[in-house]
């Protein structure tokens, strides 16, 4: 029998879209039992974004819900009807984990908060996700994923001095806040594992932006050090080669610039004009005018080459690089695919389609799909009766409406 | 109190830059004692500094978050106040070794024995290179749990290929789908989403694997090639890839259905980014502005046709926001239901209302740094808060700690392999 690292625990989610659902996948990929708590007849809001097969949408086809909620179960409550708070709560004090991220105060007036919960199953963890956490003036604040970088991370600096700050590709920093509320859960679950008290991880998602590596905390304690912001740099402000060129066929992004220079020299071949002590001197980095010969230099050879080929030149003189992929790229890359980075997943509506795949592999408990995407309701009975349901029981709150 | 959850737990470390110390500092916030053996024969750049001894120059030219030390100064211990350092290296231990000479495996192969787990993202080759790997590890503690994090995993054709983050983020096809859509992608500027995704990650491996160890008492090996780790965030692309053969390119701020964007308001560098969503958001959004009459066109009456014209929206709303503060501009449209924020810059930050009611930023102190607040954890927690107890550590601070107390060493023995040149506090002066 499949004995994933987190075999041992169960989770109710009541999560949708994005940051939420990604935090149980990866409690789920690795072996916990998820009971996807959805509205009924309408289900999490990620089944209606795309992609669809052929841009149709249907709720049973969406990329991102099935890429997003593989290897959980899925049930439908009414949470606002009695008889469906009464099955969640049931759920619950089977449950080590909640994970939810409704509103903050939605799960105070549906009667599901925390200190409920416990009263019958003291051990409980609740996970809470929100945009700005469960206190503070900017609780009820709305949000999106640009506004998370821009309030919350390092977009202040992200982009070019004479244009408006950029953000970063879709839905990334949602699926960040999501794995950082895995860590809590995790944490906070090692502590109820060991006897010890549950309690609430509070995930802001804009927090997990202002305590991100990527650059901002940095930035924020530069900022104490010094007094100084950070800033947007000028095109092509730093050394050279640095930043992205084009090639034959696409892209290559090169760090090459000063103590490197020298393996930039030895990728293109190691031409007699630029073995010129010129280019070595203190200040040749900082020279816009070698900048400017030097990259005709550079673009005349990159612009020679294919991305893939000129990376794996650059690679053989130890240059710093990486061509920039497209998802077909991606898809068809020799090194990923003989390292089982994708996963063949086979849904009863879907059909069989490629995945993205694990993110990490562990040697005695590993990743596993042991199941697609639930369908809206798809475990209603099965989870119905492991709570003691009979078929009449199950049969009423189906006529109700409440699943 | 409740002691901590990871209280009791010994975490060893050889990381480098930025995606294995940020994995450790959960674990660090969670209470497990962290210790960063840290080799004084070689300097990781950009793990304690570019150099570790910057010049002033140097420090003046680099963007702010590497070379904004303290007074933009290196001071006399340079490897201490590094911004990019300081801010992962709370609540862990630190210790030194010179790696360069034959018994310091055998020091290595003592703390692996009383460690529950080794986490490194080296290139694939330095660990080779000291003969580090998991068998090894597993023969002097049975039940250890390993974590490493190269750039592209330990096998197939790219392992012993070389990447900063930046590099990273173009091979899983991160930088294709953001930057200015008007420009190629030679006008994207770097960010390090890999890194971050990594730590976290790497974090939530290592918990995971304790969880099965405390269960069976089994360790085990995780290996988590920092690229493909990272590819699972771009689920959506992928899978349009699947489904549609599409390969996606950048929308830059916008959204695939909502009016979105960053638009400038009063002030110099000051921005507001705005999403409204539906139609009941965008007669939100009117009201908000006072009704104005253009947005009242029948060709903004849906959202499919408001993203048709969102051109024109766009000059709308900026007629607007360009005559307002970006903090009024969010106060205003989030009292109408509509989502709006300024991008913050780093004294924003600090000074936010929201996030100083919520403790995000901690005071702490270090010798060679100060006293100064830094971002804590990225979550909360009610019990157990992943509060900053110690400052950012120094290089070698806890060498007596280490040495002593963990190893049992004696003091003639300490001695000795201080004069070996193991134990120090500082990077040897010729170290550039």
């Amino acid at each position: 029998m499949f004995d994933g690292a987190l075999s041992h625990i169960r989770v109710v989610d009541f999560t949708t879209h994005v940051a939420g659902p990604y935090c149980t996948k990866l409690l789920a990929d690795y072996g916990a039992d998820i009971i996807k708590v959805e509205l009924p007849g309408v289900g999490d809001s990620g089944r209606r974004m795309g992609p669809f097969p052929n841009d149709i949408p249907h709720p049973e086809k969406s990329g991102l819900f099935l890429h997003l909620n593989t290897n959980k179960r899925s049930i439908t409550l009414d949470l606002k009807s009695s008889a469906g708070r009464k099955v969640a709560i049931a759920l619950a004090n089977t449950a080590d984990l909640v994970v939810e991220n409704f509103r903050p105060g939605v799960m105070d007036r549906l009667g599901l908060d925390l200190k409920t919960l416990q009263a019958s199953n003291p051990r409980l963890v609740m996970t809470s996700i929100s945009n700005f956490g469960q206190t503070g003036p900017y609780r009820d604040y709305k949000s999106s994923d640009l506004l998370v970088y821009g309030m919350g991370g390092e977009m202040n600096s992200t982009g070019l001095a004479h244009r408006e700050p950029i953000k970063l590709g879709a839905n990334i920093v949602l699926y960040q806040a999501g794995s950082v509320a895995a860590v809590g859960s995790a944490g906070a679950l090692f502590l109820t594992q060991n006897d010890g008290p549950g309690q609430l991880v509070d995930v802001s998602i804009m927090e997990t932006q202002v305590g991100s590596i990527d650059r901002r905390m940095s930035a924020l304690i530069a900022y104490q050090y010094t007094g100084e912001n950070s800033t947007r740099m000028p095109f092509g402000a730093s050394g050279y080669p640095i930043g992205v060129y084009p090639c034959e066929d696409g892209y290559l992004e090169v760090t090459g610039g000063l103590i490197y220079f020298p393996r930039v020299v030895d990728m293109l071949g190691n031409p007699p004009e630029l073995l010129h002590p010129r280019w070595y001197q203190p200040q040749s980095q900082g020279d816009p005018e070698l900048k400017d010969e030097f990259e005709g230099h550079f673009l005349s050879w990159t612009l020679q080459h294919g991305k893939l080929e000129a990376w794996q030149i650059a690679q053989r003189s130890g240059v710093l690089s990486g061509p920039l992929n497209t998802m077909e790229d991606i898809s068809k890359d020799k090194h990923f695919n003989s390292r089982g980075a994708f996963a063949q997943i086979d849904h009863p509506i879907a059909g069989v389609l490629r995945y993205p795949g694990r993110p990490f592999t562990m040697s005695e408990s590993p990743w596993a799909v042991r199941r697609p995407a639930p369908l809206l309701g798809q475990h209603n009975k099965e989870i119905l009766e492991e709570l003691g349901y009979g078929p009449d029981d199950i049969a009423l709150l189906r006529t109700q409406g409440v699943i | 109190m409740t002691k901590l959850p990871l209280d009791g737990i010994r975490v060893l470390e050889m990381t480098v830059v930025w995606a294995g110390p940020y994995c450790t500092s959960f674990l660090a916030d969670l209470g497990a004692e962290i210790i960063r053996v840290e080799s004084l024969a070689t300097f990781a750049p950009l793990t304690r500094g570019v150099r570790a001894h910057p010049t002033k120059l140097q420090l003046e030219n680099q963007p702010l978050f590497m070379g904004g030390y303290p007074d933009r100064q290196p001071g006399s211990r340079p490897w201490n106040r590094f911004p990019i350092f300081n801010v992962h290296a709370r609540n862990k231990r630190s210790m030194t070794l010179d790696l360069s000479q034959p018994n310091s495996m055998d020091i290595f192969k003592d703390l692996v024995k009383v460690s529950d787990v080794f986490v490194e993202n080296n290139v694939v080759a330095r660990m080779d290179d000291l003969g580090i790997d998991y068998p090894m590890l597993k023969e002097l503690r049975e039940d250890i749990v390993m974590l490493r994090m190269p750039a592209y995993g330990t096998t197939g054709e790219y392992r012993d290929y070389r990447a900063l983050g930046i590099h990273l983020e173009g091979v899983i096809g991160h930088t294709l789908l953001r930057g200015y859509p008007d420009m190629d992608a030679s006008g994207n500027t770097p960010v390090y989403m890999a890194d971050a995704a990594g730590g976290s990650h790497g974090a939530f491996a290592v918990l995971a694997a304790l969880h099965y160890r405390r269960r069976t008492g089994k360790g085990q090996y995780i290996e988590l090639g920092q690229a493909e780790d990272a590819m699972p965030m771009m689920g959506q692309f992928f899978m349009d890839y699947t489904m549609n053969h599409r390969n996606s390119s950048t929308i830059g701020n916008r959204h695939p259905t909502a009016i979105q964007g960053c638009y400038p308001c009063l002030g110099k560098d000051r921005w507001v980014c705005i999403t409204i969503r539906d139609d009941q958001e965008w007669l939100s959004f009117s009201r908000a502005l006072g009704d104005p009459q253009w947005a009242s066109d029948p060709k903004f009456s849906d959202s499919i046709s408001r993203w048709e014209n969102h051109d024109e929206i766009d000059t709308y709303i900026s007629l607007w926001t360009q005559k307002m503060e970006d903090f009024d501009a969010m106060r205003i449209l989030q009292a109408s239901g509509v989502a709006a924020g300024p991008v913050m810059n780093q004294q924003d930050s600090y000074e936010n209302p929201h996030l100083i009611e919520r403790s995000m930023f901690q005071e702490a102190s270090q010798e060679d740094a100060g006293t100064h607040f830094y971002p804590r954890a990225p979550y909360t927690m009610s019990l157990t808060p992943p509060n900053i107890s110690r400052g950012p550590v120094r290089l070698g601070e806890d060498n007596e700690y280490v040495y002593k107390s963990v190893l049992g060493y004696s003091d003639s023995y300490y001695k000795e392999l201080e004069t070996q040149g193991h134990i120090s506090m500082d990077y040897p002066d010729y170290m550039e």
